[in-house]
């Protein structure tokens, strides 16, 4: 039982992470845009709210935890989202490749990420090791009203808000995508933008809200990662990076679905987590172990594209630039 | 339409740009992007932009030594950009090269621990190690466009899970491997009897990985422009529907190039670690295969083009690590340099392509 609780927790936690990532990449890709710049935005996300908090909490002579956290919560939206816009303007304006002006996103992101993650500290004349321990207890707080139900408690609302917040996040979006006409016009434009257009539709405006929206939304995972799941520190080990993609692998696995995405992303946290619970494993054998969610997400993906159900496949236009006078 | 409703800049394709014209952009491109950087680097450390590129030039060709690192560094990129060519000029999205390399760098690997005591001579070895790293690569390519050519499964999805795969399967490698003991890290293979290493070629350490990615670079520029094959690919590329109007079976060639193009980036997972790490651990890659992509699309899938965006960008990697040390920053400095002049490298070639008219011009032949 203890050992079941403990999966379920980690997954819980690390599955929200995740979540976070792939919901503002379904919302991206919803508009035809495939931006494989979120293991980027999600360091972009992870480190300024780390460093607005860090700051705050250096240069205020009383910090408290809660306005360091919004502190953080505000740094990492405007970042991500400044890393959606510049991503957007190249590739919709500009009208660069997706992929590849993705890629160079990750590149940057996870350049800056691990440049400040690195030299923070000394820039800002400190020692060892950076920690916003008052922000990072903010982050991780839970209401006590349901201390006394033992495991319940401990299953179900034992989890910092931002774990909530992405379940709520989740069926908001999947409410607005299916059941407004914002939603729809949406929908429209990732599907085939040339009739989105001659429907009036502003498929340059909807393509630059849904990225930039999309990436704010993915970099709250990197903030949830660096504020919760690591406890308000940083290290240079390229997890974030790691946890990007699997955010895009869950994209693909929810097949393009936010409510889709909650049970997908636990899902993974178990998968990756499993080889923690399972006896006789050695440091070789849990490596195949860690493998699961990337071949789950494989198979989904072939059954998907051998199905041919219409409801579960990719925007029609997705990747696709789309540019006006070209037919 | 009432001059009211004109938009304030209006966009239209041209129709194609001189040679030289096309390349002052992307110069200048790359000079705003420096200025950029410059701007960076003053704000992040406070120094003098112009001295810190004077010393990113002394930190990659001060000595020779830096030099052939430099030099070697160039090469694997390039390779990998080179295997990345056939694919992308089809059109195939191949973000495995990440995977590709590794599995490549396995099987070199493998053989030269199993193989290295001295029952084979080197060259053999390294023949046998060349071969083994082909055939690893070219099956980690070969598995997604087998799936994209029978039921178009997404190829960018699926060769980026390939290379987790690929990963997964290196840390389980390494515990075998591992020495010294418990480190969790495979360290120098063979350092005693450097069975399996390139032997040095015109009394250079690297002349062997030169040779191998420039004879590989001018044979598949030749086989791409003035082959059958690359012929085909090309159509692919174009368009599937005029290839297979024209006769072409399009799921051979989607599964012949992707295996040629994975074989070629398992080959530099050879090179990784024959030629240049002696070793093999989840960094063997290190992100190359992900900027190579960038280096393949920048140069139109031209691998001669392909040399100088590697050097160009290797050399910005290396000179960023150089300044980071001199001036005590970290490295990831380098990241943010390249992942800037990138961008505005990208986003030039809008300014190639596309012709901008602003409303207030006087409008002559605006109704085009």
């Amino acid at each position: 039982m203890t050992q079941f609780i403990s999966l379920f927790t980690t997954a819980v936690r690390f599955g929200s992470v995740i979540m976070f990532g792939a919901m503002g990449e379904v919302l991206t890709e919803k508009s035809g845009q495939l931006n494989l710049g979120v293991p980027g935005i999600m360091y972009l996300g992870g480190i300024c709210g780390l460093i607005g908090s860090f700051l705050y909490e250096l240069h205020s002579p009383a910090p408290s935890g809660t306005v360091g956290m919004i502190i953080a919560l505000v740094c990492a939206l405007a970042a991500s989202a400044l890393g959606g816009l510049v991503y957007s303007f190249i590739t919709i304006s500009l009208r660069a490749n997706q992929n590849v002006t993705g890629l160079t996103l990750t590149i940057f992101g996870s350049g800056i990420a691990n440049f400040f993650g690195a030299s923070l500290n000394k820039m800002a004349g400190g020692v060892g090791q950076i920690s916003v321990a008052l922000t990072s207890r903010a982050f991780r707080w839970t209401q006590p009203l349901t201390d006394g139900l033992g495991v319940v408690d401990k299953l179900l609302f034992n989890y910092g808000f931002m774990a909530y917040l992405a379940v709520a996040l989740a069926i908001l979006l999947s409410w607005v995508l299916n059941r407004t006409s914002v939603g729809l016009n949406l929908r429209a434009v990732g599907e085939n933008p040339a009739t989105a257009d001659a429907a009036g539709i502003n498929v340059t405006k909807y393509k630059y809200m849904a990225t930039c929206i999309g990436a704010a939304i993915s970099g709250l995972g990197g903030l949830y990662y660096v504020m919760d799941y690591i406890n308000g520190t940083w290290a240079n080990d390229g997890n974030i990076e790691a946890l990007g993609w699997l955010a895009v692998a869950l994209v693909i696995f929810a097949t393009w679905k936010p409510a889709r995405t909650i049970w997908g992303a636990y899902l993974f946290g178990a998968l990756y987590w499993l080889y923690n619970f399972i006896p006789g494993l050695n440091r070789s054998s849990q490596e195949i172990f860690k493998m699961l969610p990337y071949i789950v997400t494989m198979i989904v993906l072939i059954s998907v594209s051998l199905r041919h159900k219409r409801e579960d496949q990719p925007p029609m236009s997705l990747g696709l630039p789309y540019f006006r006078e070209e037919r | 339409m009432s001059i009211k409703n004109e938009p304030l800049i209006r966009i239209s394709k041209r129709d194609g740009m001189a040679t030289w014209k096309s390349w002052a952009v992307r110069i200048i491109a790359l000079l705003l992007s420096l200025i950029i950087d410059a701007i960076i680097i003053y704000a992040i450390a406070g120094l003098n932009p112009l001295s810190v590129y004077k010393s990113m030039f002394d930190g990659v060709f001060g000595t020779n030594r830096r030099m052939w690192a430099w030099i070697r560094d160039m090469m694997m990129l390039l390779c990998i950009g080179v295997g990345l060519a056939p694919a992308f000029k089809m059109r195939f999205w191949n973000i495995g090269a990440e995977g590709q390399i590794l599995a490549g760098g396995i099987a070199a690997a493998a053989c030269m621990i199993y193989l290295g005591s001295g029952a084979v001579p080197n060259w053999l070895l390294l023949i046998i190690m060349a071969a083994a790293s082909l055939v690893a690569g070219a099956v980690w390519g070969m598995i997604p466009s087998i799936f994209k050519a029978k039921w178009n499964t997404n190829e960018t999805l699926f060769t980026l899970m390939m290379n987790y795969i690929a990963i997964q399967f290196t840390s389980f490698f390494i515990p075998f491997w591992e020495h010294p003991a418990g480190s969790n890290t495979v360290g120098t293979i063979n350092s005693a009897n450097k069975m399996g290493w390139f032997p040095s070629l015109f009394g250079q350490m690297y002349g062997l990985n030169v040779l191998i990615v420039v004879v590989l670079t001018v044979a598949m520029f030749i086989y791409l422009k003035y082959s059958k094959h690359g012929y085909e690919i090309g159509v692919v590329g174009e368009s599937e529907n005029t290839a297979r109007y024209a006769g072409i079976n399009v799921k051979t060639v989607v599964v012949r190039s992707m295996t040629i193009s994975g074989a070629i980036c398992g080959l530099a997972g050879f090179l990784a670690v024959a030629g240049a790490d002696h070793s093999i651990s989840v960094n063997t890659s290190g992100g190359r295969g992900f900027i190579a992509i960038i280096v393949a699309w920048m140069a139109k899938f031209n691998t001669l083009v392909m040399i100088l965006i590697s050097a160009l960008i290797v050399f910005l990697e290396k000179g960023a690590i150089a300044i980071a040390s001199q001036f005590q920053l970290s490295n990831d400095v380098s990241d943010i340099l390249t992942g800037v002049i990138l961008f505005f490298i990208l986003g030039s070639e809008f300014f190639i392509n596309y012709k901008l008219k602003f409303s207030f011009e006087h409008r002559e032949g605006s109704k085009k």
